[in-house]
C-alpha cells in the first residue's frame, strides 16, 4: 500500500476533523493527538514545555555561563585553554562517579558509598600492579570488578533483604574506607608508574590536530544521521516527526560546541584521552538508558515500583544491576583519580569526595525522586563543581569558602528541582 | 442488542475462599459471556475484590471450579490469568508517571529491533490503538504525570488490551471521575464490548451499572445475592439486592430463576 498517500491524506482530515462531533470522528480516522506543525509549533511546545516547569537543562547551562562571567572578570587566567582543558581532565574522575549515581538516583535511590568504592579501585589497581608486580591491564580490569562486586553487595542487600539503600551504603562507605587503608598497608601512599596504562588515562593527550575536529566532525554528523533516518522512519510510518530545519538547527548549534571545544583543546596540548573515554561512557550509557528496554525498566522502577512489578519487570534484579552499575562506574572513577595524581593514597575518596559526586548528578539536573535525568546530566553538573573548585583556586579563596559556595549552589539545584515537580504537577492537572 | 455466544468465556463454579478465619467467598457463582459486560457490584467488604483477585490470578481458589472457554482451568498465578487472556485494570492505575504514553502502553513487553526499544513502531502502533478505541489524549508523547485522572483511566484500559485478551476485568473504573471522563470511560466500555470482549466492570455507581452493563451479578457478605438482567430490573431491586435490606423470597426466587444459581 502507499504509505506516503494514506499519512498526507490523514493529516490533511486531522485538521478538519479536530472540532467535529465524535460519531463523525468514529468514521474518518480521529488524529485528535498534537500536531507539531513546522518549527512555529516546535517553539511553542518549548514555551509550553517552559510554562509547565519541564526546565530540562537550561538552569544548570545558564548557571554554569554564570559562574564562567564571574570568574573570568575575576582573573583572565580562568577562562584560558590551559585552565579549561585542565579542568576537562580533571571533571572525569569526578563525572564517571557521577554517571554511576545518575543511575541510582533514577531508581530513587542514593548510594553513598561510591567514594570509598573508587578508592578502593585505585588502591586495588596499586596493590596489585605496582607491589605485586601484576600486568596493568589485569590488575585495571580487576580493580573495575571490584567496584562492580561491591555494588552488587549493596543492592543485593538492599534489593533481597529490603535495607534501605541509604542505610547499606552508609555501611560500605565505611566498610570499603577500612578495606582501602587495610589494603594500601603501613605505608598509606603506593606510587603509579608514570609510564603505565592507568597513568596515560589522563596525562595523554592526542597532539595532532586532526584528533580533536576529527572528533567534531564524526559527532556532529552522527548525530545528524541518526536524527535524519529517525525521522525518515517517522514519516514514512505517519507518526509525527520533528520538522528538518529544527534538526539542522540543532546540528548546527552542536557543530558550533563542538568545534569551539575542539579548538581550545588544540590551542594547548591537544585531545586529551581522558576526555574521549568520558564522552564515549556519556553516549554509551545515555543510549542504555533511553533506546534499551533496561534503560525503560530503570525509569519504570524510579516512576513507580509497584506499576513495575505488575508489568512484569524484575525489581530485585534491575535494583541490583543497577547499584552494580553505580560501582563499576565508582571503580573507574577511581581509577582516574588515582590517574590524576599518579598514586593511590590514604584519603582517596574521603571527605566531600563523595558529597561533590552527589552534587555533581543533582546540579546536573538529575531528578531526587527518581525517574527524571539523563546521565549528560553527570557532565553539565561536575562541570559546574570543578569550574568553582578551579576558579577559586586561582583566586587564592580557602576551601571553606569553597564548601560553602558548592552547598549552596547545591541547594539552589535541589530547590530548583523540588519547585519544577511541583509545578509541573500543577500543570498537569490544569 | 450484542450477540452473545452460547459457552461463557469464563465461568466460576461454586467458587470459595478463606482468609485465615475469615470466609470471604462462598459458593459464588459467575458467568461472563464474549460481547457482555457484567457488573459485580456489592456492599464494602462483599468479596468484590476477592473474587476478581481470583481470576485475577492474585488469591488461588481454596474450593470449587473455574471453566474458561467451557474447559476447566487452574488460576494459581496473575501470569496463568495473562496467558488465558485476562486482563486486570485495577483501581491504583499501576502507571508510571514519569514515562509517556507510549512507554507505558508498552511497559514490560517493549517492542524491539536489534535489541534497540523500536520506539517508532510502538508508537504507530499506539496511535492506532488509541485511535480504533476513540481515545483522545493531547499527545502520545507526553509522561502520564500530565494526563487528566479519566485519560489515566483510559490509558490504562488501552493498556490492557494490548494483549487482545478475551475478559477484560475493570476495577472501579469511574470512582474519582468527573462526569465527562466517566462518559469517555463508559464509553470506552461499550466499544470493548463491541470488539467482542468479555468485560467484568466493578461499580459502586448504579447509575454507571445501568448504563453500561447486561448483567448485574451481586454479592453480599462473599455469597451471590442475586444475577440480574439490567433492562428487566429496576435499581431499586438492585440497589436491595446489595443491602439485603428486602431478602425475602421474591429476591431469592428472582436470583434462582435469572442467575440459575445451583443450591
Amino acid at each position: 500500500m502507499s504509505i506516503d498517500k494514506t499519512s498526507t491524506a490523514t493529516e490533511e482530515s486531522s485538521v478538519e476533523n479536530t472540532d467535529a462531533a465524535p460519531a463523525a470522528v468514529a468514521a474518518v480516522d480521529p488524529r485528535l493527538l498534537v500536531r507539531e506543525q513546522g518549527f512555529a509549533g516546535y517553539l511553542g511546545e518549548f514555551k509550553r514545555k517552559m510554562k509547565a516547569g519541564d526546565l530540562g537543562s537550561i538552569p544548570v547551562v545558564v548557571g554554569l555561563l554564570i559562574i564562567w562571567a564571574i570568574f573570568t572578570s575575576l582573573n583572565s587566567n580562568f577562562l584560558t585553554a590551559g585552565n579549561f582543558s585542565d579542568m576537562s581532565v580533571a571533571m572525569v574522575g569526578t563525572g564517571m562517579i557521577a554517571v554511576g549515581i545518575v543511575f541510582v538516583l533514577l531508581l530513587g535511590e542514593i548510594d553513598l558509598s561510591v567514594g570509598s568504592v573508587s578508592g578502593v579501585a585505585g588502591a586495588t589497581f596499586a596493590v596489585l600492579s605496582v607491589t605485586h608486580g601484576m600486568n596493568e591491564i589485569l590488575a585495571l580490569v580487576l580493580a573495575i570488578l571490584t567496584g562492580t562486586a561491591a555494588g552488587a553487595i549493596h543492592g543485593f542487600v538492599f534489593a533481597r533483604i529490603g535495607v534501605p539503600a541509604f542505610a547499606v551504603t552508609l555501611a560500605g562507605l565505611l566498610f570499603w574506607q577500612g578495606f582501602m587503608l587495610q589494603i594500601l598497608g603501613d605505608n598509606g601512599t603506593i606510587n603509579l608508574d608514570s609510564e603505565g596504562v592507568v597513568v596515560k588515562l589522563t596525562s595523554y593527550y592526542f597532539s595532532d590536530v586532526a584528533a580533536a575536529y576529527g572528533l567534531a566532525i564524526v559527532v556532529t554528523a552522527g548525530y545528524f544521521l541518526s536524527a535524519f533516518f529517525d525521522n525518515r522512519r517517522r514519516e514514512a510510518v505517519g507518526v509525527p516527526s520533528r520538522p528538518l530545519n529544527e534538526i539542522i538547527v540543532r546540528t548546527v548549534l552542536l557543530a558550533v560546541l563542538a568545534f569551539a571545544v575542539a579548538i581550545v583543546f588544540n590551542q594547548y596540548k591537544g585531545l586529551p584521552l581522558a576526555v574521549v573515554i568520558f564522552l564515549a561512557f556519556l553516549l554509551l550509557t545515555d543510549f542504555v538508558l533511553r533506546r534499551t528496554a533496561y534503560g525503560r525498566k530503570i525509569f519504570a522502577l524510579g516512576g513507580s515500583v509497584e506499576a513495575s512489578r505488575r508489568a512484569g519487570i524484575n525489581v530485585e534484579l534491575v535494583r541490583i544491576s543497577v547499584f552494580a552499575i553505580a560501582g563499576t562506574f565508582a571503580a573507574i572513577g577511581g581509577l582516574f583519580v588515582a590517574s590524576k595524581i599518579a598514586s593511590a593514597n590514604q584519603g582517596a575518596g574521603t571527605g566531600e569526595f563523595l558529597m561533590n559526586v552527589i552534587a555533581a548528578a543533582v546540579i546536573g539536573g538529575t531528578s531526587l525522586f527518581g525517574g527524571r535525568g539523563r546521565t549528560w546530566d553527570a557532565l553539565l553538573g561536575v562541570m559546574v563543581i570543578i569550574s568553582i573548585q578551579y576558579g577559586l583556586a586561582l583566586e587564592g579563596i580557602a576551601s571553606p569558602v569553597q564548601y560553602m559556595i558548592t552547598g549552596g549552589v547545591l541547594l539552589a539545584t535541589v530547590v530548583i528541582d523540588a519547585v519544577t515537580r511541583k509545578t509541573q504537577k500543577t500543570a498537569g492537572r490544569a | 442488542m450484542v450477540h452473545v455466544s452460547a459457552t461463557p468465556v469464563l465461568a466460576l463454579r461454586g467458587v470459595s475462599k478463606r482468609f485465615g478465619a475469615v470466609q470471604a467467598l462462598t459458593d459464588v457463582e459467575l458467568e461472563v459471556h464474549a460481547g457482555e459486560v457484567v457488573a459485580l457490584v456489592g456492599d464494602n467488604g462483599a468479596g468484590k475484590s476477592t473474587l476478581v483477585k481470583t481470576i485475577a490470578g492474585v488469591h488461588p481458589i481454596d474450593e470449587g471450579a473455574i471453566e474458561w472457554d467451557g474447559r476447566s482451568v487452574s488460576i494459581n498465578r496473575p501470569h496463568d490469568a495473562q496467558n488465558l487472556g485476562i486482563a486486570t485494570v485495577y483501581q491504583d492505575l499501576a502507571l508510571c508517571d514519569n514515562i509517556d504514553v507510549v512507554g507505558n502502553l508498552y511497559l514490560g513487553r517493549e517492542l524491539r529491533k536489534r535489541g534497540v526499544l523500536d520506539e517508532v513502531e510502538m508508537e504507530r502502533r499506539s496511535r492506532e490503538l488509541l485511535d480504533t478505541l476513540s481515545i483522545r489524549i493531547p499527545s502520545v508523547r507526553i509522561p502520564i504525570a500530565s494526563l487528566s485522572g479519566g485519560q489515566r483511566q483510559v490509558v490504562a484500559i488501552a493498556r490492557s488490551m494490548l494483549g487482545e485478551p478475551k475478559l477484560v476485568i475493570l476495577d472501579e473504573p469511574t470512582a474519582a471521575l468527573g462526569v465527562e471522563q466517566t462518559a469517555q470511560v463508559l464509553d470506552l466500555v461499550e466499544r470493548l464490548r463491541e470488539r467482542g470482549h468479555a468485560v467484568i466492570l466493578i461499580s459502586h455507581n448504579m447509575a454507571d451499572v445501568k448504563a453500561v452493563a447486561d448483567k448485574v451479578a451481586v454479592l453480599r457478605l462473599g455469597r451471590n445475592n442475586g444475577i440480574f438482567e439490567v433492562k428487566s430490573t429496576s435499581q431499586e431491586e438492585i440497589i436491595s439486592a446489595i443491602t439485603g435490606a428486602t431478602e425475602n423470597a421474591v429476591t431469592r426466587r428472582a436470583a434462582r430463576t435469572n442467575g440459575e444459581i445451583k443450591k
